[in-house]
């Protein structure tokens, strides 16, 4: 019944499409939506309430967008919603986190995959940081590691929940320096998995760079390196992964973006695709961004379509194994 | 003394406006039911974009410190708690309001939540450095040990049989392991779409205390419309004061337990009110009195819910960290500003902090005041017609049910829980309870696998759960919750006489 109405959908497009050019020069002529798979006050609805604020000038869509929180088991609420449910007349935007959803399509059990979805820009990207209490007696990763292969599975350290950025960067530093660690998952996201290294209940911990930098601020944690291919503005003097020797690229870099669900027609993509990634940098917008201390890194569509790409390959790989 | 510098920013005119304005709309949003204090927070968020740091922070405060009071007066008069942390305040509150005492309920719990309210930031202002050591001091075991401890109160909570109440609370548990388990990674008997993101509290509260309601009153008809309540007593404010003045022993207890629950992060507030209860009412010498409309125990209810809200903020405002769902979203409200809280954050933006914690103590106050304004009226709802009571409660509960996530499956799962507890309720079993299985049932658990993780990386799982001076206090304190449960069902099955009037003094 959905596919039968979705195909009478799209004949009644084309058929007005075929009578008014293509019937989207006005597009959009009323308010947007934007979906976020995670609740209100986090991370990411955060950055998209920023991100979206100007989306009312008329040099932006000229028409304001909407944040509509739709969370719930790790955002596959929300995005299953986003896939099947939400009408892909160029009216429901969605948020996307990479790693996250890919890193759960692949795991399996939800209704989407990169294929359904369309992506529009990309705003942000925070990638992981390995982080140790301010007195720990840990350095360096070299000293980490060390630990490690002399207690092996010994060495607990904390992140934000399985199929996240965090649980990539962990596979991936195990996977790079051939030993075992302990993982533990936070359920209650990054907060309460830095409050774990900072109360010393583990002896390091997977974290976001932003979040990682105001602990260091304050005093709490020493950062000893970046889960990402080059160093970060933020933290120029904390070396990469790479740079201590652990092949570790940035698949773990948790990227934030727009997208519309597949079947959106190509002349609004097009349109948003233009569009957006200018709205984003709005001076206003990079100013906010930049005192909440989220880094941006703007991408355009074809961009982000090969980022999509490249991480569902990486993904694949460093999932089989689990 | 830093704080009284900076009190003179919360009474400039704007300010002071905002204040008023962050106060009142929290009142009338928490008196909503499904607008938790978190989701309240959240939708203000937006409007500090174009205020100024303290500004924002005033409207964000007031709110917070008034939605928490706010969800008592959906608690007293509709029996619906207007977020978890008001559970507590149906069991006497509304009774209250069903025997004509309304107003006097409202009030005596305005005046709770304020007295309770000030303590915690006071607590805040003074106690900052000391408190943030302790917040951090409980790791996995001990919130573990503590949710346990939630749940021994589970079978004494409401007056009836404490095994209908046990039964009860582990419907709750069983239902809080529906959905996806993020830390094991695994589905759990999701055998419908809309159980996906499992069950959420805010629904299911709304659904378990409101549901069962509308059935009941569409149940009995037209026949004995109107009969249950005929005046709404009134009732002066100076009474109530003497009231609550009399009533001092709940009332401290109330804000001493609020204000330590409220700083342990990951446990909130949400557990703040029934466990104040539970103790004001072994304390108490009219121990049989709780349930019925007795006072005591929404003193002490309310006073520990909005003493949480200070302490709350510690782990925040000196670690960065965010104690609580509402804590996180605060913490968004300053980043936008360019604020990092921290260890320095008094030194940095000493004027930012102090205002922002200044308005929640003017905040508590005003709150107070406004509430107590408006108790004699709202507590003439209780007059309206049952019939249109029920419609309107019925719209609340799907609109709030809906609005906490935006989602239809939110809905549906109300309306099938409340109908399943309109049954359950014909057999004696109770809502509280059940909730609070709902509630526990994941701290305990992610508490216990994550301390499980660790504890087989690194020692035992017995040593890691069983020794310790925390650990062995607070279980300890299980045991002995456990046995006075015990003691005072055979005392009770022993000689019901003598333990409904022997022990309560004059």
């Amino acid at each position: 019944m959905k596919k039968l109405l979705a195909a009478a959908a799209i004949a009644l497009t084309s058929l007005a499409g075929a009578a008014v050019a293509d019937g989207h020069e006005n597009y959009p002529e009323r308010p947007i939506l934007l979906m976020i798979s995670y609740g209100a006050g986090g991370a990411t609805d955060f950055q998209a309430r920023i991100v979206t604020m100007t989306a009312g000038n008329e040099d932006a869509l000229g028409m304001p967008i909407a944040i509509i929180n739709k969370p719930g088991a790790g955002g596959r609420k929300g995005w299953n919603w986003f896939a099947t449910e939400a009408d892909n007349d160029g009216y429901t935007l969605g948020a996307y986190n990479i790693p996250h959803f890919i890193a759960q399509s692949i795991e399996g059990g939800v209704d989407y995959s990169a294929d359904s979805f369309e992506p529009i820009a990309n705003w942000g990207a925070d990638p992981a940081v390995f982080v140790v209490a301010a007195d720990s007696a840990f350095n360096s990763m070299n000293d980490v590691i060390a630990y490690a292969t002399e207690n092996p599975g010994k060495l607990t350290f904390s992140g934000a929940g399985l199929f996240v950025g965090h649980h990539i960067a962990a596979l991936q530093l195990e996977n790079a320096a051939g030993v075992k660690l302990a993982y533990i998952p936070s359920n209650k996201g990054g907060a309460a998995a830095m409050k774990s290294v900072i109360a010393g209940e583990v002896l390091g911990g997977v974290n976001n760079l932003s979040d990682a930098y105001r602990a260091r601020e304050a005093g709490n944690v020493k950062i000893l390196g970046v889960f990402d291919n080059e160093r970060n503005d933020f933290l120029p003097d904390v070396p990469t992964m790479k740079e201590q020797g652990y092949d570790i690229d940035n698949s773990s870099v948790n990227f934030r973006g727009v997208m519309v669900p597949k079947g959106t027609p190509q002349p609004i993509i097009d349109k948003l695709a233009e569009i957006v990634p200018a709205m984003f940098e709005n001076k206003r917008v990079l100013g906010k961004m930049n005192a909440g201390g989220s880094p941006m890194h703007i991408m355009t569509r074809d961009e982000v379509l090969e980022m999509w790409k490249a991480r569902e390959a990486t993904l694949e790989k460093l999932l089989a194994g689990l | 003394m830093e704080f009284i510098g900076y009190l003179g920013d919360v009474f400039t005119p704007f300010n002071f406006g905002l204040l008023m304005i962050g106060t009142f709309g929290g009142l009338i949003l928490g008196a909503t039911p499904g607008l938790s204090p978190t989701m309240t927070v959240a939708l203000l968020i937006p409007f500090t974009f174009r205020l100024e740091a303290t500004e924002g922070l005033i409207l964000l405060g007031a709110a917070y410190t008034s939605t928490v009071a706010g969800g008592a007066v959906s608690a007293i008069l509709l029996n619906i708690p207007g977020a978890p942390a008001n559970i507590a305040t149906t069991l006497d509150g509304y009774k209250m309001a069903k025997n004509g005492h309304g107003a006097r309920a409202l009030q005596l719990s305005f005046l709770s939540s304020a007295a309770g309210g000030v303590f915690g930031v006071l607590l805040l202002i003074f106690l900052t450095p000391i408190l943030a050591r302790w917040a951090l001091a409980f790791g996995p075991s001990h919130i573990f040990w503590l949710a346990i401890l939630g749940i021994t109160v589970i079978g004494t909570l409401e007056a009836g049989s404490v095994v209908k109440g046990l039964l009860s609370g582990c419907i709750g548990l069983w239902l809080s392991t529906i959905g996806f388990d993020d830390i094991m990674g695994e589905q759990r008997f999701i055998f419908h779409s809309s159980l996906s993101g499992g069950i959420n509290v805010i629904p299911a509260l709304i659904g378990l205390f409101a549901i069962p309601q509308v059935i009941s009153i569409f149940a009995k008809g037209r026949a004995d419309s109107g009969t249950e309540i005929l005046s709404v007593e009134r009732h002066p404010i100076s009474e109530a004061v003497r009231e609550v003045a009399r009533r001092y022993r709940a009332l401290s207890l109330g804000a001493v337990v609020g204000s330590i629950v409220g700083l342990i992060p990951g446990i909130g507030g949400q557990i703040a009110g029934i466990v104040a209860y539970d103790q004001s009412k072994k304390i108490s010498r009219e121990k049989e009195k709780y349930g019925t409309g007795h006072s005591e125990g929404l003193i002490a209810a309310e006073s520990a819910n909005n003493a949480m809200v200070g302490p709350s903020l510690v782990p925040l405002l000196t670690l960065s960290i965010p104690g609580s769902p509402t804590a996180a979203v605060l913490l968004g409200g300053l980043l936008i500003h360019g604020i990092f809280p921290g260890s320095d954050l008094f030194e940095n933006h000493p004027a930012v902090a102090w205002t922002f914690i200044n308005s929640m103590l003017v905040g508590q106050i005003l709150m107070c005041i406004f509430g107590l304004y408006i108790a004699a009226l709202a507590a003439r709802v209780v007059l309206a017609p049952p019939s249109f009571m029920a419609a309107a409660v019925l719209g609340l509960a799907v609109f709030g049910s809906y609005s906490v996530y935006n989602s239809m499956d939110d809905v549906y799962v109300m309306l099938m829980l409340g109908t399943a507890m309109y049954f359950l309720e014909k057999f004696g079993f109770s809502a509280a309870p059940l909730v609070l299985g709902l509630i526990l049932g994941p701290i305990a658990e992610a508490n216990f696998i994550q301390g499980s993780l660790i504890a087989n990386a690194t020692s035992s799982v017995v040593e890691y759960f069983l020794t310790g001076a925390l650990n062995l206090c607070l279980i300890s304190m299980v045991a002995v919750s456990l046995l006075y449960s015990v003691w005072s069902e055979i005392a009770n099955g022993r000689n019901p006489v003598a333990s409904g009037n022997g022990r309560a003094r004059p």
